[in-house]
């Protein structure tokens, strides 16, 4: 009886809002504003941040999976330098496949995929879920959070593109002659390519969801 | 729930090692895929530096396209001492820039990369490297041969900020090189950065940028020390 109470479906609702909780009532960087160095440096231009986006949907994914895979054997006393070890080792290889396969992005990406080790969103969700889950639920909450991360590092860095360099994906979505050095009245805003601007639409992301979703407002 | 010391021990060291041996194993059958990516861009650099491999972009493959290019365009490459003398047995395309700038002056070997365009005319590629505000910057000049005529010059870094000093790496920063030229009545000069406006510009200056004071300051030295080092092979090259 207890072994078939065990046995769920694998894509129960259970499960399932695992996956989709994260893109928006529980979204890492909007409401547990989480990770949101990142978020200022990576989007600058949409590709960068889509690469960067799957690169941490792959780490939170598998450093949830395999540090679910060892919870129990896991020494209480090092647990936190076990779990480093483990993100560490899985964001290297990220950045080695990067380096070999897509040179160019990682060339952007610089020092920011070497810094996924330190994005908080991942050591959030292994100590507050994988520790405590089984393996697959923690690996759907993996994906689920480094998908909520994603979506807003892509809506971040579209507007950001899109305002301050013209450009979307790198194709020129503002002609060339609305721009003043042509004789139009158009000028790229230089804000948007600065790294405060992140934090103001991040900020305005906040506020449309929150306006939105009322659950989300605190009371006091 | 309470380990004993000994679990502790035997668990952190079997982690170390077996993270040890994936990293390696995944280091060892990636190098060649980087190494190759790694040259690719190289290639593409000192190309730029005299104008070619213009369709970079369009390219069905890049690698084959630049390496293509590189082959058509640099008939000769080699390493000079700080005596202008050809160095032999070095493997010019792999020297490592920023060890040689660290060693005495007397003991450098200085790559020499030698283009021939479509025009016929002969341009001589000279890397050069340096420090910017947050890490290194790096590039290639391209001299005519008089040895004196700036023909082009490639810059790029590592981490400058967006929008000031990353703007070393914009064709509207680099054109400014073009014509400028090193030797004033025949004393090395280098090409100056200055503030725009401050004095004006002579064929031996460019318009910093501004706000990126550091990174264009960095430029400069970096043009000066690392263009000194070519001093007797320009003098040696011109009789």
């Amino acid at each position: 009886m207890s072994k078939n109470t065990e046995k769920e479906p694998l894509f129960s609702a259970k499960n399932l809002r695992l996956l989709t909780d994260p893109l928006n009532e529980k979204n890492p960087v909007t409401v547990l504003v989480l990770g949101i160095c990142s978020a200022l440096a990576v989007t600058v231009q949409l590709k960068p941040a889509v690469v960067m986006a799957l690169s941490v949907i792959v780490v939170t994914a598998f450093a949830n999976l395999i540090v679910s895979m060892m919870r129990n054997g896991i020494p209480g006393r090092i647990r936190i330098i076990v779990q480093l070890v483990v993100v560490a080792a899985l964001v290297i290889l990220v950045d080695e496949i990067l380096k070999a396969y897509v040179y160019d992005v990682s060339k952007q990406l610089s020092v920011f995929v070497g810094l996924i080790i330190t994005n908080c969103i991942i050591m959030g969700r292994i100590e507050a879920f994988a520790l405590g889950n089984k393996p697959f639920p923690s690996f759907l909450d993996g994906i689920g959070n480094g998908l909520g991360y994603g979506l807003i590092l892509v809506i971040v860095a579209f507007f950001r593109e899109l305002f301050g360099s013209g450009t979307i994906w790198g194709y020129r979505v503002i002609p060339e002659s609305f721009y003043m050095a042509n004789g139009g009245f158009y000028e790229n805003n230089g804000l948007m390519i600065l790294p405060p601007m992140a934090l103001i639409l991040v900020g305005v992301i906040i506020w449309v969801q929150r306006s939105r979703n009322r659950n989300l407002i605190e009371s006091n | 729930m309470k380990q004993s010391n000994l679990y502790i021990f035997v668990y952190a060291s079997v982690m170390v090692v077996v993270v040890a041996a994936v990293l390696a194993l995944a280091s060892t059958s990636l190098r060649p895929a980087q190494q190759k990516n790694i040259d690719t861009e190289k290639r593409l650099d000192i190309l730029k530096s005299v104008g070619a491999a213009a369709e970079v972009a369009s390219a069905p493959s890049k690698d084959v396209y630049v390496s293509d290019e590189y082959k058509k365009v640099i008939v000769d490459q080699y390493a000079v001492n700080v005596k202008g003398e050809k160095v032999d047995g070095v493997d010019v395309f792999r020297l490592d820039l920023k060890v040689e700038l660290s060693k005495p002056a007397d003991q450098r070997a200085l790559p020499v990369y030698v283009a021939n365009l479509s025009d016929g005319s002969t341009k001589y590629i000279l890397p050069i490297r340096g420090r910017g505000l947050w890490g290194p910057i790096w590039g290639y000049i391209s001299l005519n041969d008089d040895f004196n005529t700036i023909y082009g010059a490639t810059f790029a870094h590592k981490g400058e900020t967006p929008g000031l000093g990353a703007e070393i790496s914009t064709p509207k920063f680099q054109n400014q090189f073009k014509g400028k030229t090193i030797f004033k009545d025949g004393k090395f000069v280098s090409v100056s950065v200055i503030k725009p406006g401050s004095a004006p510009l002579t064929s031996h200056s460019v318009d910093a940028i501004s706000g990126g004071t550091i990174t264009s300051k960095g430029l400069e030295e970096m043009l000066l020390d690392c263009l000194s080092g070519y001093q007797a092979f320009f003098t040696n090259q011109k009789n």
